[in-house]
């Protein structure tokens, strides 16, 4: 089994997203495509997986070359994708799921459950999965939602396994069972690409690592000479500080506390279970945790975006639990959501127009009634200008800058307050590492000016890096508490939800 | 320390109530309220000696007479207990998921006890009203079911009411100046011509599907009003296209009330519960139900492992549009046989309604068919008893029990993940 990709380019209107790239990968090995978000890494496995064409190159499968019009002819090539953002039908069952375009059917098109669970079961049990056929997709958690993705793309008989991102929703324990599953499935023969913008697993996993960097294959190296350093300079392009600079917490008076707090989700489903905590002025408190076990729905109850069933928040004594949100923001809060794009920005709307939405109805942007547009347009351009905003002018729409960019967007208008508590989540999620650098020490900054600062991310390394205190959520409850001293590994076991007796012993 | 930590939270400490628990408050109190309103207006509405009559049978039936005489005032003041005691079992609010199963028995005995106050001191056919039901409710399951083809592959058909417009018009007229047989196959084609219009405007050109819907009931309307002036005006022998007749199945429709309702109807009937039987079946057992329904709740994933989303949802529209099309020939060639301006008055509206009433499902549609059918029959037949209710307030019964349906007794339900969404391949 040998797969080359050779001289793909793919142009994108005004942007060469891929630049003659070669790549070449065969069975029994694990190659991972390390680079940053946007270095062209998807758009070549889309091309791979017959998602997009390609604007010149060709696709070579054992010598022959292969045209594919479609994700139909790339799995009849033998090549399977694991996308990032999982292709389960959320409704159906596991066996629905991994039999959809592929069924086995009786007469009439009658479909054959049986013969499909009795697949799950068998590619199951060879690598041991541990998949219940009948378990309902949205059931699951994610880590188990993946091997249905690596069941469905060995029930097409895949020779070439292509994971987009595989360990990002992972828990680090998770990520350990998960590298068994790609060890086996090379033992079994089959080539491994794994795309990755992740240092110390690209060099834990792979045999080989090919580096992409805006759109073109920059190196190609082998773990065994090589450390975190160096591939991160060839990832970037330049030297790059690993380690947020930050001088030891000097906690003040509490400024954020929780108690017993309670919180549904939209469908009623309690995510937040009696959690009780504290954030001090001048301490960075970082909630770890895999997504989905209460965090959003936290953040949201305290920033007055989701009612909660039970519980108080108090922000300096007051309660704020009814509290509005614009009342909130008012009390110095700064808020980073999770979703820039969903609930940070109005993404047709300007540089200008998205830096004023917090203070568009007050003085100096407003009088009540009239916007003050010059007003406005002077807060933007001085805001951009500090806050390193890297934009053609404060008059284009917000979606066309870069995710950094749109991140420093918001925490400009966040953070230009005399901000008393931050509360930020996910506040570098799929941006480049310059942006990750800058805001992480604009985070600091907010700290060491005597804020009180909540962090919320999925990626255990940021939660390390920047916080002084440690909280670990697990399906909506308080798993663990750590100071900064504490190691991956116990945390990682909070993440999983064992008792804290049991992380000490 | 200042975390507590893996402590869940104690029930005492929720102070504030869950949706569902509000919910339940409400439709407690609302069932009170009723069962009050059902012993005060059609309890006490009655004079104490006053019977109803329900006769259970059709002249000329093979078992005839059969009858069921109440004490009116009675019979009244055990439905409104009923309804207490329900109210007051879902206050309690221990058992949340019965709530809506004691809201729609507690609705079911209303109706009943309104029909004895209609009939108190006279005779009324109930299950002549039955068999008004089932028919009544046969052109809204139709809407229901072409509504949930399309949707269940995420296009949404609010152009229903076009569709059975457009298709008792031409049935009309074909089945006039040809036969009935043509008449019918012409309705259901332009049922599936109009189906392929919408999908082409939703599919290939992104069109908001509510804009695209609205637009072709509006074309339909002005169309066939027009057409109807200018063609059936100057040539009424266009417009009498005959009907379908009845065919009774032998045993089973002699059999008392159920026979005359399912058993003794014309092929429409027959055609709808095979229909609802076929579609539910196809839907969650069959390789075309698999891959209309990922084609609804999550099109790229369809994609991904080699489904096609558009002919997919090209496919789905058009055998909406076909189903539609049935529903508009039973308007002109069973129940009246004949085409009158705006003829439909909203019954797609309705069978929108009825999907979502039914969840999207074919079993669900039939059932909530059932109901707007049974709204109207109600309508028809107490025009015929005589209440003191204006005849205008009747006529708004359909639509009231719509809204009614639609706001409060569906409660939350799901639709198709993507519904109304278009799918742009990158």
């Amino acid at each position: 089994m040998e797969l080359a990709l050779s001289g793909i380019t793919k142009q994108f209107p005004g942007v060469l997203a891929n630049d003659d790239v070669n790549l070449e990968v065969s069975g029994g090995e694990i190659l991972a495509l390390l680079g940053e978000n946007g270095a062209g890494k998807s758009t070549l496995m889309n091309i791979l997986y017959g998602l997009y064409t390609p604007t010149a190159g060709e696709i070579r499968i054992d010598g022959t070359a292969r045209q594919f019009d479609g994700p139909g002819d790339a799995i009849e090539a033998g090549i399977g994708m694991v996308h990032q953002h999982f292709m389960l039908v959320p409704v159906f069952t596991v066996a629905e799921n991994v039999m959809l375009g592929n069924e086995p059917t009786k007469r009439f098109g009658w479909l054959d459950l049986q013969r499909a669970r009795k697949t799950v079961r068998e590619i199951s049990s060879r690598y041991n999965l541990d998949v219940d056929p009948d378990a309902i997709i949205e059931d699951l958690p994610v880590g188990l939602q993946q091997r249905v993705e690596i069941i469905k793309v060995l029930a097409r008989q895949a020779n070439v396994l292509v994971f987009d991102e595989p360990t990002s929703v992972l828990t680090p324990t998770e990520v350990v069972g998960f590298v068994e599953i790609m060890n086996g499935l090379k033992a079994d023969g089959k080539a491994i690409i794994f795309i990755s913008h992740k240092l110390t697993e690209s060099l834990e996993l792979a045999d080989r690592i090919v580096i992409m960097r805006r759109g073109r294959t920059v190196a190609e190296v082998t773990p065994a000479n090589m450390d975190e350093e160096k591939l991160a300079e060839l990832m970037v392009g330049r030297p790059v500080d690993l380690v947020v600079n930050k001088t030891p917490a000097k906690p003040g008076e509490v400024v954020l506390s929780v108690e017993n707090l309670v919180v549904l989700d939209d469908r009623d489903k309690r995510m937040v279970d009696g959690v009780s905590f504290e954030v001090a002025a001048g301490e960075i408190v970082g909630i770890a945790g895999v997504q989905g076990n209460g965090q959003t729905e936290i953040v949201e109850a305290i920033t007055g975006l989701r009612p909660s069933l039970g519980g108080y928040v108090k922000l300096k004594g007051e309660d704020i639990t009814t509290a509005s949100a614009r009342s909130i923001h008012k009390r110095n809060v700064a808020h980073v959501p999770e979703d820039r794009q969903r609930s940070g920005l109005v993404l047709p709307f300007s540089v200008t127009e998205n830096i004023v939405l917090d203070s568009y109805y007050e003085e100096p942007i407003s009088n009540g009634v009239r916007m003050d547009w010059p007003a406005a347009q002077e807060q933007a351009t001085r805001l951009v200008e500090q806050y390193d905003v890297r934009t053609p002018g404060i008059d284009v729409a917000v979606s066309t800058l870069s995710g950094g960019n749109q991140q420093k967007v918001i925490v400009a208008r966040e953070f230009d307050r005399d901000v008393t508590f931050v509360v930020a989540s996910q506040p570098t999620r799929g941006i480049d590492v310059g942006s990750i650098e800058y805001i992480h020490s604009q985070i600091v900054g907010e700290r060491d000016q005597g804020a009180a600062v909540l962090i919320v991310s999925s990626e255990l390394e940021e939660i390390m890096a920047l916080s002084d205190r440690i909280i670990v959520m697990f399906e909506g409850r308080i798993a663990g508490e750590f100071d900064s001293s504490a190691t991956r590994t116990e945390i990682g076991l909070a993440m999983l939800g064992s008792r804290p007796e049991e992380i000490t012993s | 320390m200042t975390a507590q930590i893996a402590a869940g939270a104690t029930e005492e400490s929720l102070h504030r109530a869950t949706p569902e628990q509000r919910r339940a408050r409400t439709v407690g109190i609302l069932l009170l309220l009723l069962a009050a309103f059902v012993l005060w207006i059609f309890g006490l509405g009655v004079e104490s000696t006053d019977t109803s009559t329900f006769n259970l049978s059709l002249p000329g039936a093979k078992y005839e007479n059969i009858k069921w005489e109440v004490d009116s005032r009675m019979l009244s003041a055990i439905l409104a207990a009923v309804i207490a005691f329900l109210g007051g079992l879902v206050l309690r609010r221990t058992y949340l998921r019965w709530t809506n199963v004691a809201l729609a028995i507690s609705l079911a005995l209303t109706a009943l006890s309104f029909l004895t106050w209609a009939a108190a001191g006279k005779s009324f056919s109930l299950v002549g009203m039955l068999v008004s039901t089932v028919v009544l409710s046969i052109p809204v399951t139709l809407g229901a079911l072409s509504g949930l083809m399309c949707e269940r592959v995420a296009v949404i058909n609010i152009s229903i009411e076009g569709q059975l417009l457009t298709s008792a018009f031409v049935g009309t007229i074909v089945g006039s100046a040809a036969n009935i047989w043509i008449g019918f196959i012409a309705a259901v084609l332009v049922g599936a011509l109009l189906g392929a219009v919408l999908a082409v405007l939703a599919i290939r050109y992104h069109i908001d599907q509510i804009i695209a819907g609205v637009v072709i009931n509006i074309f339909a309307l002005g169309l066939t009003s027009f057409l109807a002036r200018r063609v059936l005006t100057a040539a009424p022998e266009l417009n009498s296209p005959g009907r379908f007749a009845s065919a009774k199945i032998p045993f089973f429709g002699d059999i008392p009330v159920i026979g005359p309702m399912f058993f003794d109807q014309n092929m429409f009937v027959y055609a709808t519960f095979i229909l609802v039987i076929v579609i539910h079946f196809g839907l969650f057992y069959t390789r075309w139900g698999l891959r209309s329904r990922s084609v609804g709740e999550h099109p790229k994933a369809a994609d991904t492992v080699g489904i096609d989303v558009h002919k997919t949802r090209y496919r789905n529209v058009i055998l909406g549009g076909c189903i539609a099309g049935l529903g508009g020939a039973f308007l002109t060639l069973s129940q009246v046989s004949r085409f009158e301006e705006n003829l439909t008055a909203g019954i797609g509206f309705i069978g929108l309604a009825a999907m979502i009433f039914g969840r999207w499902m074919p079993f669900g549609a039939l059932a909530a068919g059932l109901v707007f059918g049974f709204a109207r029959a109600l309508q028809q037949k107490l025009g015929i008893l005589g209440t003191p209710i204006p005849s205008e307030f009747l006529s708004m019964l359909p639509y009231i029990v719509t809204i009614i349906v639609v706001a409060g007794v569906v409660g939350k339900s799901r639709p198709p993940a993507a519904d109304g969404q278009p799918y742009i391949k990158q």
